[in-house]
């Protein structure tokens, strides 16, 4: 779960989107309604990412817009390597984002990411391997650069 | 060729937070979950001569005790029959994990502590429990002498499931019921338990 935030919103809010996220849910547990309880969790936490997101910014957004990147040097204290991933997780879009954190950060099944991101597995499994080729476009571009 | 593959992005996302930074938040959740009044069963471990065990307790009080043998999901799970907002909270806990020490140093002979009947069987087995924590520090009882009190003599079968299904042991002593003929008889936690229990009041079977 904590993982899951520091891809979402970088390591400094991951805290509090995990206070938060928590909170929420044992207010809301009897609304659960057999649900997969993980992917439940993390929908919740993925609704907290995005109210933190707003939150910082402190101004209106429109409801498509998406979080902004993490900065890199929030990611901290990650080597060069780690760190272009970092940069390009938070590169993604916040669909693709979540979906790449519910895979690899938080470890989830797509059956359960499907239900996380309230889609099908199979969008799921999309989902994934599209944001997994945005990373690889982007990390590669980097590398090309230098 | 990309250096990039699932497996990299899963190593260095995976490693985003360790376990240490995840105590601490989960920590600090149990004390805002505690302030805004939304654990409704709180729950400890305690260490005893016979291993760790846990204890849980409700508003009401004191829920249920898991033996040292009873697995930490086991544990919870029963718990979830009647909540799903526990969290560990030894604070909330504080008079049971000191009366537990005193009675493992034999210093203490009774519990104080209110009890929350809730996860106890209704009817015979209800009555069969509450029967069995009237039973005095290192006094026994046969299954056929609780199930009599219990107001049905001729069902120590049934008494015998219901004690087996106690969910505050220790606590409702249901190691002081015997086998007919002062033969120590099952228990939950494993007869050496059952055993050890029954020496530490001095009631061992010979």
């Amino acid at each position: 779960m904590l993982g899951f935030l520091r891809a979402m919103v970088g390591p400094h809010d991951a805290e509090d989107a995990f206070q938060e996220t928590f909170v929420a849910a044992l207010r809301a547990y009897d609304r659960m309604d057999g649900r997969h309880p993980r992917a439940w969790v993390m929908t919740i936490a993925r609704r907290k990412a995005i109210d933190l997101h707003r939150a910082r910014r402190r101004r209106p957004e429109p409801r498509d817009e998406l979080p902004q990147a993490v900065a890199p040097e929030e990611t901290g204290g990650i080597g060069d390597l780690d760190g272009e991933v970092w940069t390009a997780v938070a590169g993604l879009g916040e669909g693709q984002r979540a979906a790449i954190a519910l895979r690899f950060a938080a470890d989830l099944a797509y059956r359960e990411i499907g239900e996380a991101l309230g889609c099908s597995e199979e969008a799921a499994r999309r989902r994934v391997a599209d944001g997994l080729r945005e990373l690889r476009r982007t990390i590669d571009r980097e590398e090309a650069r230098r | 060729m990309s250096r990039v593959d699932a497996k990299r992005i899963g190593r260095v996302l995976g490693a985003g937070a360790d376990a240490e930074e995840a105590a601490e938040a989960v920590r600090r959740f149990a004390d805002r979950a505690d302030r805004e009044g939304l654990i409704e069963i709180a729950y400890a471990s305690f260490d005893s001569p016979i291993g760790v065990g846990r204890v849980a307790a409700s508003e009401r009080g004191i829920v249920s005790v898991g033996l040292p043998n009873m697995a930490e999901a086991s544990f919870l799970e029963q718990l979830g029959e009647l909540s799903p907002r526990i969290l560990e909270r030894p604070q909330r806990l504080d008079e049971a994990l000191r009366e537990l020490d005193q009675y493992f140093d034999g210093e203490r002979h009774e519990f104080e502590l209110a009890l929350d009947w809730r996860l106890v069987g209704r009817g015979f087995a209800g009555k069969v429990l509450r029967e069995t924590a009237k039973l005095p520090y290192g006094v026994t009882a046969s299954y056929g002498e609780i199930a009599a009190r219990a107001g049905n003599p001729r069902a120590y079968r049934a008494a015998g499931t219901a004690l087996g299904h106690n969910p505050i042991p220790i606590v409702v002593p249901c190691h002081r019921i015997l086998r007919a003929g002062n033969v120590l008889g099952n228990y939950g936690g494993g007869p050496e338990m059952k055993a050890f229990l029954l020496q530490l009041e001095g009631a061992l079977p010979s």
